[in-house]
């Protein structure tokens, strides 16, 4: 089905595994399971949802989600029209009707009320009542819902319900160890082995301030845009300041330590 | 000294060695024999560095300070310092010098001339610069115009109080501070203590708190204080540390000069450190702090202690310096950076510095050996210095870290290695070994047999501690705003909190009872504050209500052919109250006065009628759910600022908390910028969406120790700015009819001024729900 091909993973993506998640998921999706992948920002969630449906051969259907989304966001909407009406799949219909892994991003985002329409979805019933058009979707087979969700930042206001969680089989992400995350490194962007283990030493030194002035440390991601910019040219220095340091403060003390940290790091005098 | 004064003539006539001195003698026309005792001495040094010219000024200038009239002590004191000034910073301020000491003679003050001269070496020795004696002789100048004989408005009559005292701390200062921080210290003194002997004398002689607290604050250098958030971030962001950090006092303990130690109580640094600037280049204060942290961290994280009882000292500090090394070799490997800091503060010693034959070596080596071991470009050639390097590096290479057990029987066959019979000479090369940013190493001992030295092991500060320090709840410090000089007094009020006195908890529900029927009133208002709190959520596509304006905007969308927005409804959402009040009373003297008004028949107290209002209002919050804290203040000048604790946040609305209500009693002034800044403090700790300061008083501050009206207002309003700058609302009930004077000055647009004041117990909880609504 071209629909089906228009989501599919065509490109193995790079994942580089940090434990036995790999086979966990797919026993996971084996049963249909839903999955909720929990951990910090940029630590792989999203990549590994991506690798995980190219190494099933499943379309994957991403929502980043925000505040102001609705039910009808992701269910879909009738749109008004001069001669009428019509009406329009949202994201989560078209992944139960084509049988796609449907990966919500940062679900606690959304209001509360969203959240409960994928309840129906997440319990032995697999289906998708959609009021307006008084239409019950029974998901397809190869269905899968993922959702993700940093417990970190996020105010006590927004918790995921207990009813919602209590859905879910989940893994645990976080920052890999150093050794595997300056392999990631090394791996994503081609740079050698003894700067990246630098970059990540800088990434864990912040990682340490989190709760103390950070809300969050610096992530592989961050990581791997300083790699990607040593790699383009940009003294290390400047490249740890300008992707790792910058970005994530405003603190002035906060910021001094990370310079210091850098510094001490990527030795500026001749060993 | 005071063995009397010979017949003038002995002394005048007595007889010198030299003929010349004799001479000189004979010029300088003087009787005391103290001086006659040293004079030949002090002569031969002079003459020894001083030009024919310099001589005479240097005759003459004694001979005027002889016939002061004020005894042997200023020409003692001239002849005997002045070579020493002269050298340090040339002959040339001798005038000015001689400038100051007429004028403390003209003045009053002719008893801070010995001070002066007596200090003066010290002092020049430390500024280096005949410029900087001249700011320092005009800061004197300024102090003595300004201090003397300005009391009960007499006519330089006194002498100034501080001058004398100022004169014997000077080379202290001048090692502190520059001299424009002198300057500001003194400014502070003349300023506040001017009229004030007593207190100006404490100020000088650096007895008080608040002198020692500007000191502090006008220091060169790096300043714990100001860094200290950097250093726990640097701690726990580069080495997973998070332990306490406790300065200790650089500035009163020059003999000890204390050294960076580690114990159960924390990591201890010095309060302040200066900018090195070596030959390896400039560190930082701060960097210096890091290099200090990083080496004890390092000691925390790969030292073991060893057994002591069998080494001598000189095998302890060998093994000291190869674990140091280690250590710093292992921090190095995680941090290359720190390499360079460390070589630029570690000494390079020369090395043929120091003769065997005449002196012991043993630090000078042991120095050597340090900078070597850590600085590959170390460019010593000594064969057994070469050779231990070596070995350390070989023992440090392989991975499987060599640790401290490994390194002391390195350290231990070098010190046989390389003993030498002068290592006991009583001599000992001290230069450039002093290696500042290593700990004390005291955590590396253990001694089995002691006992005692055991226990010290411990805890190495019992014996130092003050009984002070332990006994009963000290003071906080408070500064206070001036707001003529625009800056604040640092440590200025000394705010004391204690358990407000319980009564009897049946009077608070006996007032409850007698306002039944208002209870009743505000209970319905409560009960319609809590659902109140709704929040409207608008651009819903599905909701509880339409939209008119956004409906009516689609629909025109509609009509006109273009996409309308669906999202035409809204819908509400109730939040929690996330509230968090501290209600802070004043309990001044002037509460005891009674209400006025016609309303008031029964004739009650402010006081009485404040317990009312604050036990409905307690009663009310606790209805709401609110967390609220309760407490009360009086001041009897600022070193005492009482701040009673009747309610804490987490205490139930009980009988406990009811009878310190009950007890409620009024005295004493309203120094409230402190107590708004000690309720602060407690406030700032909790979270809350909304964290609410009210304050109830019945007048403006005021104190018996403050003359100016506007001062403590000034500070006042300065207090609940800084408040505001915590996230913490300020907001004013005041019961004085008068307060339009004042609280728009201090609290701006968050105030009420309640004239009716026997309307209060009703006014209160409706004043809190309005705000909290
Ligand atoms: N295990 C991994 N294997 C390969 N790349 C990784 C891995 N972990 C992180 N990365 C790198 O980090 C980047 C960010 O990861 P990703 O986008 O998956 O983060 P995320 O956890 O989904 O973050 P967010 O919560 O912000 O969406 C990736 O683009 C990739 O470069
Ligand atoms: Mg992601």
């Amino acid at each position: 089905m071209s629909n089906q091909d228009q989501y599919k993973v065509h490109r193995e993506p790079f994942y580089q595994a940090q434990g036995r998640e790999v086979i966990l998921y797919e026993a996971a999706y084996a049963a249909r399971l839903p999955v909720m992948l929990k951990g910090p920002t940029g630590c792989g969630k999203s990549r590994f949802v991506e690798y995980m449906a190219w190494k099933l051969g499943k379309p994957l259907i991403t929502v980043a989600c925000n505040e102001d989304m609705t039910a009808s966001d992701l269910v879909g909407r009738y749109l008004l029209e001069a001669n009428g009406t019509r009406w329009l799949d949202g994201p989560l219909t078209t992944a139960a009707r084509i049988g796609a892994i449907c990966y919500l991003d940062e679900i606690v985002e959304a209001r509360q009320d969203t959240t409960v329409v994928i309840h129906p979805l997440t319990d032995h019933r697999r289906v998708l009542p959609i009021d307006k058009k008084g239409e019950l979707i029974e998901a397809h087979a190869d269905f899968q819902l993922v959702i993700s969700y940093n417990p970190g930042y996020q105010s006590l206001m927004k918790d995921l319900k207990q009813s919602t969680k209590q859905r879910f089989t989940a893994f645990d992400f976080d920052y890999p160890e150093a050794a595997l995350e300056t392999l990631i490194v090394t791996k994503e962007t081609g740079l050698d082995e003894a700067s990246a283990a630098r970059l990540v030493k800088i990434a864990q030194a912040a990682r340490n301030l989190k709760g103390h002035g950070l809300d969050e440390g610096i992530s592989t991601r961050l990581v791997v845009y300083a790699a990607t910019l040593i790699r383009g040219g940009v003294a290390p220095q400047d490249a740890c300041r300008m992707a790792m340091a910058r970005p994530i403060t405003d603190d002035a003390d906060i910021r001094a330590t990370l310079d210091h940290a850098i510094d001490a790091t990527f030795d500026p005098s001749p060993a | 000294m005071t063995a009397g004064i010979r017949p003038a003539t002995d002394t005048r006539k007595q007889a010198m060695l030299h003929p010349q001195v004799q001479a000189y003698w004979q010029e300088i026309d003087c009787g005391f024999q103290q001086v006659a005792d040293v004079f030949e001495e002090c002569l031969y040094e002079a003459l020894s560095t001083f030009s024919r010219e310099e001589i005479k000024a240097y005759l003459e200038a004694a001979r005027v300070l002889g016939k002061l009239g004020r005894g042997p002590e200023p020409m003692l004191a001239f002849l005997e310092e002045w070579p020493s000034v002269a050298t340090a910073i040339g002959g040339d301020v001798l005038p000015p010098v001689m400038g100051l000491v007429r004028a403390m003679q003209k003045s009053p003050n002719g008893n801070a001339i010995a001070p002066f001269l007596q200090t003066l070496a010290a002092v020049a020795r430390r500024l280096q610069s005949a410029e900087q004696l001249q700011f320092y002789i005009d800061i004197a100048q300024d102090l003595m115009v300004r201090t003397t004989g300005s009391i009960h408005g007499h006519h330089t009559t006194f002498p100034s109080p501080g001058l004398p005292e100022f004169f014997a701390r000077a080379p202290f200062l001048a090692n502190m501070l520059s001299m424009a921080g002198v300057r500001n210290w003194v400014e502070y003194g003349v300023r506040h203590y001017g009229n004030h002997p007593e207190r100006q004398t404490d100020y000088f002689k650096l007895q008080s708190a608040d002198s020692r607290a500007v000191l502090q604050r006008e220091r060169h250098g790096t300043l714990f204080a100001d860094v200290e958030r950097r250093l726990d971030l640097y701690l726990r962001a580069l080495w997973r540390d998070s332990d306490q950090l406790v300065p200790y006092s650089t500035a009163f303990d020059e003999l000890r000069k204390p050294i960076p130690y580690y114990d159960s109580l924390g990591l201890r640094v010095p309060d302040v450190l200066d900018d090195a600037h070596g030959p390896g280049g400039t560190v930082s204060g701060l960097d210096r702090y890091r290099a200090v942290l990083a080496h004890m961290v390092g000691h925390r994280r790969w030292s073991r202690p060893q057994i002591a009882d069998n080494w001598s000292p000189f095998q302890r500090m060998a093994v000291e310096c190869f674990e140091d090394c280690r250590i710093e070799t292992l921090l190095i490997r995680e941090y290359p950076g720190l390499r360079r800091i460390f070589l630029a503060l570690h000494p390079k010693p020369v090395a043929d510095a120091c003769d065997p034959e005449t002196t012991s070596c043993l630090r000078h080596r042991l120095a050597m050996l340090s900078r070597a071991l850590i600085d590959p470009q170390h460019g010593y050639t000594d064969a057994d210095l070469l050779e231990y390097a070596r070995r350390f590096h070989e023992l440090l290479a392989d991975h499987a870290e060599a640790g401290t057990t490994e390194i002391a029987d390195l350290a231990l066959a070098y010190v046989a290695k390389t003993r030498r019979q002068s290592d006991q000479l009583a001599k000992v090369h001290f230069d450039d070994t002093v290696i500042d940013y290593r700990d004390d190493n005291r955590h590396l001992w253990q001694y089995i047999e002691d006992s005692d030295d055991e226990d010290f092991f411990d805890d190495p500060d019992k014996k130092n501690k003050k009984p002070s320090e332990v006994a009963g709840l000290p003071p906080r410090h408070y500064p206070e705003w001036d707001y003529q000089s625009q800056t604040y007094r640092p440590d200025w009020v000394s705010l004391y909190e204690s358990l407000h006195p319980s009564g009897n908890p049946a009077d608070i529900d006996r007032l409850l009872t007698k306002h039944a029927a208002l209870a009743k009133r505000l209970k319905r208002l409560l009960d319609l504050l809590k659902p109140q709190d709704k929040v409207r959520i608008r651009y819903q596509e599905e909701g509880s209500e339409l939209d008119l304006d956004v409906a009516l905007r689609s629909l025109i969308d509609f009509k006109g052919g273009a996409m309308p927005d669906p999202r035409i409804n809204m819908s509400h959402r109730t939040d929690g109250r996330d509230i968090q009040v501290l209600l802070l009373l004043d309990l001044s003297e002037s509460l005891n006065q009674q209400a006025g008004g016609a309303d008031n028949a029964s004739g009650q107290t402010i006081l009485e009628l404040s317990q009312e209002a604050v036990s409905l209002l307690a009663w009310a919050i606790d209805c709401l759910g609110d967390p609220l804290a309760i407490a009360g203040f009086h001041s009897n000048t600022r070193h005492e600022v009482r701040y009673q604790h009747i309610k804490g946040f987490s205490e139930r609305w009980d009988d406990t908390v009811k009878a310190r209500l009950a007890a409620m009693a009024a005295g004493w002034s309203t120094r409230m910028g402190a107590a708004l800044r000690h309720a602060g403090h407690y406030l700032s700790a909790r979270k809350a969406d909304k964290r609410i300061l009210l304050l109830l008083t019945d007048g403006e501050p005021s104190d018996i120790d403050v003359a100016d009206p506007e001062s403590l207002r000034a500070d006042a309003k300065k207090a609940v700015a800084e408040l505001d700058t915590q996230g913490i609302a300020t907001f004013c009930l005041s019961l004085d009819p008068k307060a339009d004077e004042y609280v728009r000055e201090i609290f701006g647009k968050r105030h009420l001024v309640l004239d009716r004041v026997a309307r209060l117990p009703e006014k209160l909880p409706l004043l809190y729900m309005a705000l909290t609504r």
